[in-house]
Parts: structure tokens; C-alpha cells; sequence
């Protein structure tokens, strides 16, 4: 009992945005329904429904119905977890007949709403997907399920020395297929690239119940248009993705870290450059985080800290890693570039730590990656994740924290910390801003001040994180009418009834 | 101002170079130990013992005599990586004894000879020695046991806390012991070997690791020492434990009941 309180206590009920118009033609799940996909699904523990034939208990919907964040909340009285392909066209194929919302589900570790419904629709998840098909050590082609989380890929491929050319920090419990659909980004994009590259094929389930089979191991292939890449990013709202064909990069012989301490941030563009030019093909990750998000990591633990003399009148610091293939090689540039930092006339940076062994790696990795987690532990946060000029990253931050302090919301009651992290390499900030509990005050305060900010950069308001429910309203800072008015064409093509993923991305 | 009656410490710490602990290991194919193409880094209990030497002379009132912190490894020369570690985490000079590339790696005793030799013939005078508790190679823990033999000196081992009276010249060391803590006083000359709750080694700062590449490393061979390492042991086999078997579901405290009876177990009332 007390953990239902814990779960709808923890979900504020501010976000119920007004419903789209195709969202209210939809029905809700029957009993009749519940006992239909019962019968289509092979195993009995494929369906969780608190419907009268299947029983199950609330609470074992809460993780399905509630985001990581805690922000949103769905009231899904039914989730299913098929295991094949087949399965997920014969449910779909009925949701469709029936006009059943569907909410694809993945890993549900997603930052902006998409992953959980906004009214009842069914929950679809693919945790039990979990299958690879083949792995070709030869190309590094991996062809898999679409509900292997990220690290299970990772740990497939490596003993072949292959990585997963993408890496994030919910890599514990992401799914490839939810990583595709939202065409994550993360710590490796700046030396990988987008998934839009490296993914070569998927296995789709499109809204009607059709499989359209696209899961390719070619490298290349000029046969038409490039279906696939619709579906790379569109967040489950053009269909389901079970299987995904994607290439794995070789894995670096040599890996080092550093986390460098800067005086001031103006400094972080110059050493960008520097660090761009001596690194030059070794560099694989170049990460930013300010003072407060190194502190607030620190303090939840998440990573072996500095000392104090090495943090001192760090005003943010820089974490480069480099992935090579000859050690002494990467060494050898590693070296002679933080001598040159550290013996320059007018030194970029204070002082830095250089990781000794693999533990302290992972330790100074620990530091960058487990941002997020502390912000969580620290209290409600509002993520704004935007691509936005190098140069005007602290800007961002500063002028958001001036706004709430202008707006008397700045103390620790309301709004906590404002802080600002992210992959400079990729011109991506995530702008956090915790609060004590979510309000909309708050959000007042913040929407739509944080998003003009960015288009008056001519920004994304949604580097990585994608549109989920959070951003379709604020779709248009980034997209002119052109544009969405062609997302919504395409939209209504796939999907005439409005059953995939309804509500998220387009309104 | 009463005149300060501290006189300079010196502060050796062998350390070794071995298999990373996060690397997955495995048996080689002869089955005479594991694959060793993988990455290594400082055994972590003399990380350990580095950290704890820095951490006394940080410790000591400012304007006490300069404490030397040594560092030693015995090796082949990719082990010079190692003392460069050291170095860089606050030793101030190092020894490497190096061996061959094919050489079997040293053994406790000789390892413990081999220290002795330094301390008598290489060192001015030595007030304490520091070792990890154990490798994570071999697991034997045995040099430091050894070294205070060979030496005749008082040790303290699976130290948690070191405390100095240099006054009083001796230490009082909080030793981890099966039922508990235990608490020794023992006089300088002393060996102690630390165990993982002694402290968190630091990261390597950028500057220090500049200044370590000044520092001086002598090369020493083990005929310069007159020891040697011949090995006096003889790994026989080595195997992979047996692979865990998954377990399985049973669907009724019957079922469960059932199972237990046909693996052998019985009901105890």
C-alpha cells in the first residue's frame, strides 16, 4: 500500500497537456481485449492487466506507467511484453481494428515523457525481446532484438574488440530499440557519430500490424529511399521497432582519461581547439561540467572526488578521454598536450587529473556520468537539453538563474541549483534546474523563457533527448510551419488512426 | 619556541605491478596460470601503501624535517610505468631492479632478499617500510611477513590506521583482524603492510606527474645485489573454477520440497 502512495506522490500532475485531437478518438482496453492478447501472446507473464481476466495487482504497473524522472505519469491499466515479432504485429494489427492507443516501450529511462502514456494506452514493451540474432566479428554488423539493453551489447561485442558505437549513462537499462527510436546521442557521438549513421537496417512494425523487414547487414545500399531513417528518431510514433542492424565500431586498443580544472569558462572554447588539434584523431570524448554539477555529483557519491587544493578556483571543469589503437602512441599525445597546457604562457587550465588504471577511468567517468543521477537524488529536475553556440553555454545558464532569482524562485524551497553539463564537442548543454518539488510557478518561470533563449541562438530546444510528451508544444522554435506541417503529412500516412505512441512529438 | 625534535624520516614502499582488478582474466591455454596480455597498473594495496606515505608527511607539523618516501618494484621494464605512478603520487625517488621480459615473475622470499639488499646496501638508513598486504597476482602475502624475519624487525600488518610518535619513535597501528581490531605498538625500525580500509589513494595531478618525469629513477640488476630470484616454487596446474549453473523455478512449495529431497538435503526437525 505504501508504495502505491510512494509512486502517485512521486508524479505531479501538472504535465497533462491539453489532448490532441486524435488522441480523443481513441478507446480505452477492454476485458475482452485484455483476454484476446492473452490468448495471442505465448506466455502468460506477457500480460500485466489490473483488467477483471488477468488481475494483476497496480502496483506492478507503477514502473511501466511512471518515467525515470518521476515527472510523468501514466494510467495504463494494461501492459504487454511480447517475444517475438510476430506477436508484436498480432497486437498491434488489433489495436489498430480497435483504435487502442499503443505507448512502445523500452527501457523507459527517457528524459522528456515519451516512454509512458499520457492517458490509458497500452504499454508495449520490449524487455522481452532480448535475442541477438548474429554478430559478424568480421564487420562488426550486429543484428539484434530490439529490447537488449545497452550494456548486454556491450558485453556481447567485446570480446570480439568490438564496442557499441554509442554510450550513455542509463546504459544499465536502455534498450537498442528505444535508443534508435529516439536516435540517442550520448558520450561517443563526437568520434561514432549519430545513429542516423551507424544504424544499417531495422525490422519495423508498422501501425496497421505490417512488418516491414529493412534489417540489412550491407554497408551500402543505394536502393530507393532510405525508409529507415524516418523511423530513426521519431520517438515510436510511425511504428515499432523489434530489430535493429547496427555497425560496431573496432574497439580502442588504448583508452586514458583526464578531467582538466578551468579558471574560468571563456576558457573552455580555446582549449576545445587545443585539445581538437594536438589530440586530433585519438580525441573520442571532450565533456563539460560546471562547478555546481561537479559539486552536486561529489556530494551523492558518484564518483572518487578531486582534492580540494585541485579544485580550487575551478570554476568548471573538462573531462577528455582519448581511445586509440597503440598505447604508447595515444600516451605520447596525451603527455605532450597537458604539458603544453600546463607550461603555457597564459595556461588555459589550473590543474587536471590524469587516470592512473582502469579503475580511476572509470572514476573520473563516474564523475561526468553520474550528473544526472545526482541531480535526481538532489531533488525534481527540469531538464532543458539544447544545442546552443560553445560560446554561449554559460550565458544560458546564467541568464536561467537570473530569471528564477528576478522571479524571487531562487532558495531552497523552491529552486535549488541551476547547472549546466554537457558534450561541448557536439554543441549540446543540458541545462538542469532542480527544484525542490515540481511547480508550476517554476515552470512558468522557466517555459517558454528557456526556449526563446535557445531560438534566439538559432538552437535546438531537443539536442538528444528527443519531443516526448515535454516539448511538442515548443516543436516550433526549433522547426519552421514548413516542416512540421510535412512531419504531420507523413505522420498521418503511417498512421491514420493516431494509435502510435499518441500525443508524443506532434500534437 | 621549543626546538623541534623531529629528524627525517625515510620511507621505503615496494611496489608491484600487476594484472588491473578490473580486467576479466582468464586461464591460458597450458593451464600453467592466466593470460597476461592484459592490462596492468600498481597492485592496489601498494597504491595503498604509496598513498599511506604521502599522507605521514602531510600529516607531520609544517616545519619538521623533510620525510623521503622511496619507491621500489622489481620487473621487467614496462615496470618503470609503475614507479612513474609513485612518483607522480608523491614519492620522491625510485628504485627499479629489472628483470628480463621472460623472466618468472619474483616470489616473496626473493622479493623480500631483494628489499633487505636495498635497505642495507642502497639506503642510508630506513625507519619503515610499507607493503601491500597481498598481491592480486598470486595472492600469497608473504613479503612483508618475510622482509621483518629477514630484517629482525617488528611489523604490524592488515593495517587500518597508522599513527607516528616520532618522539617517541614508534607507532601505533590499528591492525584488521578476523574477530575485529587490534591494537600494536611497535618501535622504529618497523615493517607494515596495509590492508583496504587504510585509506583512498589519490588521482595522479597533472603537476605532479610533470615533476615525476624529473624525478630520479636508478636501475639496479639483481647481480648488483647479489640476490636472486630463482623461483622455489613450481605452479603445477591452474583451472578455472567450475561454471555456475542456473537455477532453476519451481512452481509449488511441493515442487520445492522435492528438488531439496533429491539434492541430498534433509529436514532437520
Amino acid at each position: 500500500m505504501s508504495r502505491l502512495w510512494h509512486w502517485s506522490r512521486r508524479c505531479s500532475r501538472i504535465f497533462t497537456r491539453p489532448n490532441s485531437s486524435l488522441a480523443s478518438q481513441l478507446n480505452s482496453v477492454t476485458d475482452a481485449d485484455a483476454l484476446h492478447f492473452s490468448k495471442i501472446l505465448s506466455s502468460p507473464s506477457s500480460v500485466l492487466s489490473t483488467l477483471p481476466s488477468i488481475s494483476t495487482s497496480p502496483e506492478e504497473l507503477d514502473i511501466y506507467n511512471n518515467d525515470w524522472m518521476g515527472k510523468y505519469c501514466g494510467k495504463s491499466t494494461t501492459v504487454l511484453k511480447p517475444k517475438t515479432t510476430e506477436e508484436v504485429s498480432k497486437i498491434v494489427k488489433w489495436c489498430n481494428d480497435k483504435r487502442i492507443g499503443i505507448v512502445p516501450q523500452g527501457g523507459n529511462t527517457g528524459l522528456v515523457g515519451g516512454s509512458v502514456p499520457l492517458r490509458d494506452e497500452v504499454i508495449l514493451s520490449l524487455s522481452n525481446m532480448t535475442q541477438v540474432r548474429s554478430f559478424d566479428p568480421i564487420s562488426g554488423i550486429l543484428v539484434t532484438d530490439a529490447g537488449c539493453i545497452l550494456q548486454t551489447l556491450t558485453d556481447y561485442v567485446a570480446p570480439h574488440n568490438h564496442i557499441m558505437p554509442l554510450d550513455l549513462g542509463a546504459k544499465g537499462s536502455c534498450q537498442i530499440g528505444g535508443n534508435v527510436s529516439t536516435n540517442a546521442g550520448g558520450l561517443r557521438l563526437l568520434r561514432y557519430g549519430s545513429l542516423h549513421g551507424s544504424v544499417l537496417g531495422l525490422e519495423v512494425v508498422l501501425p496497421d500490424g505490417t512488418i516491414l523487414d529493412q534489417l540489412t547487414t550491407l554497408r551500402k545500399d543505394n536502393t530507393g529511399y532510405d525508409l529507415k531513417q524516418l523511423f530513426i528518431g521519431a520517438e515510436g510514433t510511425l511504428g515499432i521497432i523489434t530489430g535493429v542492424s547496427i555497425l560496431t565500431p573496432p574497439a580502442p586498443q588504448a583508452s586514458n582519461n583526464v578531467i582538466l580544472a578551468l579558471p574560468r569558462f571563456e576558457n573552455v572554447l580555446p582549449l576545445y581547439k587545443t585539445v581538437k588539434r594536438q589530440l586530433s584523431e585519438i580525441l573520442s570524448a571532450f565533456e563539460f561540467i560546471d562547478r555546481t554539477a561537479y559539486d552536486l555529483a561529489v556530494k551523492h557519491g558518484q564518483g572518487r572526488a578531486l582534492s580540494e587544493e585541485e579544485v580550487e578556483g575551478a570554476e568548471c571543469f573538462v573531462l577528455v578521454e582519448t581511445s586509440g589503437g597503440r598505447r604508447e602512441h595515444d600516451e605520447e599525445k596525451l603527455n605532450d598536450l597537458l604539458e603544453s597546457l600546463l607550461e603555457a604562457e597564459e595556461p588555459l587550465i589550473n590543474t587536471g587529473v590524469l587516470a592512473q588504471n582502469p579503475a580511476q577511468f572509470s572514476s573520473l567517468w563516474a564523475l561526468r556520468e553520474g550528473v544526472t543521477e545526482a541531480v535526481s537524488k538532489e531533488g525534481k529536475a527540469y531538464k532543458y537539453d539544447i544545442s546552443v553556440p560553445l560560446s554561449t553555454f554559460k550565458e544560458c545558464v546564467d541568464l536561467t538563474r537570473e530569471r528564477l532569482r528576478s522571479k524571487g524562485l531562487l532558495n531552497d524551497d523552491q529552486v535549488r541549483a541551476v547547472i549546466g553539463y554537457g558534450h561541448v564537442g557536439d554543441g549540446n548543454l543540458h541545462l538542469n534546474v532542480i527544484a525542490k518539488a515540481y511547480t508550476p510557478e517554476i515552470q512558468d518561470a522557466l517555459e517558454p523563457f528557456v526556449y526563446e533563449l535557445v531560438a534566439s541562438h538559432r538552437g535546438s530546444v531537443s539536442a538528444e533527448h528527443g519531443i516526448g510528451a515535454m516539448k511538442t508544444h515548443a516543436l516550433h522554435y526549433s522547426k519552421d510551419e514548413t516542416s512540421i506541417a510535412w512531419m504531420k503529412k507523413i505522420k498521418a500516412i503511417f498512421d491514420p488512426n493516431g494509435i502510435m505512441n499518441p500525443g508524443k512529438v506532434l500534437e | 619556541m621549543r626546538p623541534s625534535t623531529t629528524r627525517l624520516l625515510n620511507i621505503l614502499v615496494p611496489v608491484k605491478r600487476a594484472v588491473d582488478y578490473a580486467v576479466k582474466i582468464r586461464v591460458n591455454p597450458q593451464q600453467t596460470g592466466v593470460d597476461l596480455n592484459v592490462k596492468h597498473s600498481m597492485n592496489p594495496f601498494d597504491e595503498i601503501a604509496i598513498e599511506e606515505a604521502v599522507r605521514i608527511r602531510e600529516r607531520l607539523p609544517k616545519g619538521s624535517e623533510p620525510v623521503t618516501i622511496t619507491a621500489l618494484t622489481i620487473g621487467p621494464p614496462k615496470s618503470v610505468e609503475t614507479l612513474r605512478t609513485a612518483l607522480a603520487m608523491g614519492a620522491d625517488a625510485a628504485f627499479h631492479i629489472e628483470l628480463p621480459e621472460t623472466a618468472p615473475a619474483p616470489e616473496p622470499l626473493g622479493v623480500a632478499k631483494a628489499v633487505q639488499a636495498i635497505i642495507e646496501k642502497q639506503l642510508n638508513s630506513v625507519d619503515m617500510v610499507i607493503l601491500g598486504k597481498q598481491s592480486i597476482d598470486d595472492d600469497l602475502g608473504q613479503t612483508g611477513q618475510m622482509l621483518a624475519g629477514l630484517l629482525d624487525w617488528g611489523q604490524a600488518t592488515y593495517a587500518s590506521k597508522v599513527d607516528l610518535d616520532l618522539e617517541q619513535k614508534n607507532a601505533v597501528i590499528t591492525r584488521e583482524i578476523d574477530g575485529g581490531l587490534e591494537q600494536v605498538c611497535v618501535k622504529f625500525p618497523l615493517i607494515v603492510t596495509t590492508d583496504l580500509r587504510l585509506n583512498e589513494p589519490r588521482y595522479a595531478s597533472l603537476p605532479n606527474i610533470m615533476k615525476a618525469k624529473k624525478k630520479a629513477v636508478t636501475k639496479l640488476t639483481p647481480a648488483d645485489l647479489g640476490v636472486s630470484f630463482k623461483p622455489q616454487m613450481e605452479v603445477i596446474k591452474v583451472t578455472e573454477p567450475p561454471k555456475r549453473v542456473g537455477g532453476t523455478k519451481v512452481e509449488s512449495v511441493d515442487e520445492l520440497v522435492e528438488k531439496l529431497k533429491a539434492a541430498g538435503f534433509t529436514a532437520v526437525s
